[in-house]
């Protein structure tokens, strides 16, 4: 099947959609489909040999925060020529709803459309007034997919109609398989996310480890991730700063080995979370997982099958289910083995087949995708320049 | 003369703007037949493997039986029969493979894992292509609800959406994706 795939994100800064798109593309072509990734990137940046540059993306500030974005009369053009040379089956768009390329595709395509939510909290003002602009592109998707029961409610709220849920997927193996590293093992409580970006959580960790340390005074804590170290254990006794290590920002080798070797993982972050990668991570690790009762992670745990959920914001709530799985080697094996059962259905071979599943619906009868000839007539203007 | 060009200026306007709601309307009706021929697609799929099953000697005489009922009545129901056949066939396969032991029976036999995974695939893609048929009739009707279409007309003759309605729960034992795909 020749299939195109559009992320609206800059190729070389990484992100959670972007690697999304990396892996499933990698994904497809090693079950032998043709894949052309389209996505910004700079021009110097060398991309694999699937990915073709939709152009530079340049800093706007849209949303709350800046994003490197991607539009005007170039992109269309290179969106309108990478549609024409690909001669698609399928085109499956990420984040349709972003002013970027994945907009601008959706616009200038017809024919079978596969998109993907990842977003699950759009501004409600913002979107209700967007509306008008985005539903005749946003009409054209044939497919909807939302990666996860939240992100669907979210989207159905917003812009009305239905999608299907198809979690992220995650190379399950790579994670069972990473070899545990003696110095992070021995009743470690593990972390892993940006440090100074408060919906991590990491604070509320902070202010629950001098509770769970007089309780088990030999548990140390690994973080993982970017930020202000300084900053980070400001709030703690000066005498409990040694039972925190920072390991700084870790490869994914050392990511899989770190999940691999500590006795509960912690995710405590308080929000903005539409479906929780690093969760997945942890299960396919083997790690036992304390994370914060947010719908999207309640979600990946089954409703706490898989791993333990405590009030969200509440240190106490989480020192106290802390201190008691590190008591508690039994519970932590039977966590261990639960998780690990349940994350298959997270491996890329099901997630995969769920998406092919999807292309293979829409394709079904459906003539393949080409250049939409009526807003060919103004693109035409930027072919030319291009 | 001014007032002339500007009444031309604003006829030609609202020429482009009809002729481009004209054009959505009609790529939406588009996406709307090409997501039923997909999802007759897969219903008529799920109940030939259904009626295969239930032919194949299997399974006992009494689930035998109430499947190949059910999925001959799928097949065979008329327009406005069609939802509740289809419902009911989706019940029939939650009783018949509610338990693990009668998927493991069909598994067993000649050729029975090849059946298991073309049942699997039809009653997951099922649910799916409803939702893309019932997500293009609503994005159809929101565009046809619009006064400017109701008034002129734009729709033509193509008749008013309807979703479609069934019951397409899968049997548990076949939607739990943590064995794997």
């Amino acid at each position: 099947m020749k299939i195109g795939i559009v992320c609206p994100y800059s190729w070389d800064v990484p992100g959670g959609v972007q690697f999304h798109v990396r892996d499933l593309a990698e994904h497809l072509i090693r079950l032998g489909h043709d894949v052309s990734v389209l996505a910004p990137a700079d021009d110097e940046t060398p991309l694999p040999p699937y990915v073709v540059s939709a152009g530079r993306a340049v800093p706007v500030p849209y949303n709350g925060s800046v994003a490197r974005l991607n539009f005007g009369f170039l992109s269309a053009a290179r969106v309108r020529r990478w549609l024409h040379d690909g001669a698609f089956d399928v085109i499956h768009i990420h984040e349709p709803g972003t002013p970027s390329v994945g907009l601008l595709a959706c616009w200038a395509a017809q024919g079978p459309i596969v998109a993907t939510f990842h977003t699950s909290n759009p501004r409600s003002r913002f979107m209700i007034a967007a509306y008008p602009i985005l539903q005749p592109a946003l009409e054209k998707i044939s497919a909807r997919i939302a990666v996860s029961e939240y992100a669907r409610r979210t989207l159905v709220e917003h812009l009305g109609g239905d999608a299907v849920v198809i979690p992220n997927g995650v190379d399950v193996d790579f994670f069972a398989g990473a070899e545990p590293k003696a110095e992070w093992q021995g009743r470690t409580i593990g972390f892993i996310g940006r440090i100074d970006e408060p919906r991590k959580g990491l604070p509320v960790l902070m202010k629950a480890l001098p509770r769970i340390l007089a309780e088990v005074p030999d548990a140390r804590l690994l973080v993982a991730g970017r930020g202000d170290e300084e900053e980070a254990v400001a709030t703690l006794p000066a005498e409990l700063r040694s039972r925190v290590e920072f390991l700084g920002m870790v490869s994914d080798e050392d990511k899989a080995r770190l999940l691999r070797s500590v006795d509960v993982y912690v995710a405590p972050n308080t929000g903005g979370e539409s479906f929780g990668i690093i969760l997945v991570e942890a299960l396919s690790a083997g790690a036992p997982v304390l994370a914060s009762d947010l719908d999207a992670f309640a979600q990946v745990l089954d409703q706490g099958a898989a791993g333990e959920l405590f009030a969200n914001e509440d240190a106490d709530a989480l020192a106290a289910a802390a201190v008691r799985l590190l008591g508690d080697p039994v519970r932590l094996a039977e966590l261990r083995e639960r998780g690990s059962k349940h994350v298959r259905r997270f491996d890329w071979s099901t997630v995969g087949a769920d998406i092919l599943a999807v292309y293979e619906t829409v394709t079904h009868g459906a003539a393949s995708v080409a250049a939409d000839e009526r807003t060919g007539r103004r693109a035409r203007w930027g072919t030319a320049r291009d | 003369m001014t007032t002339l060009i500007w009444i031309a200026a604003a006829l030609v306007v609202i020429g482009v703007y009809l002729s481009w709601t004209a054009g959505r309307l009609d790529r939406l009706h588009a996406r709307i037949d090409a997501a039923r021929a997909a999802l007759d697609a897969q219903l008529l799929r799920r109940a030939s493997v259904a009626q295969e099953v239930g032919t194949s000697g299997v399974l006992d005489p009494a689930a035998s039986l109430v499947l190949y009922q059910a999925a001959h009545e799928a097949r065979q129901a008329e327009e406005d029969q069609r939802e509740v056949a289809e419902s009911q066939l989706s019940q029939a396969l939650r009783v018949i493979f509610g338990e693990e032991a009668q998927v493991e029976a069909v598994r067993e036999a000649e050729g029975g894992a090849q059946t298991i995974a073309e049942l699997t695939a039809a009653v997951r893609r099922v649910p799916m292509a409803r939702r893309f048929h019932n997500d293009s009739v609503r994005a159809a009707r929101a565009v046809r609800r619009h006064r400017v279409v109701r008034y002129l007309r734009l729709a033509g003759h193509a008749p008013f959406p309807l979703a479609f309605e069934m019951d397409d729960e899968p049997p548990a034992i076949l939607d739990d994706r943590s064995a794997g795909a």
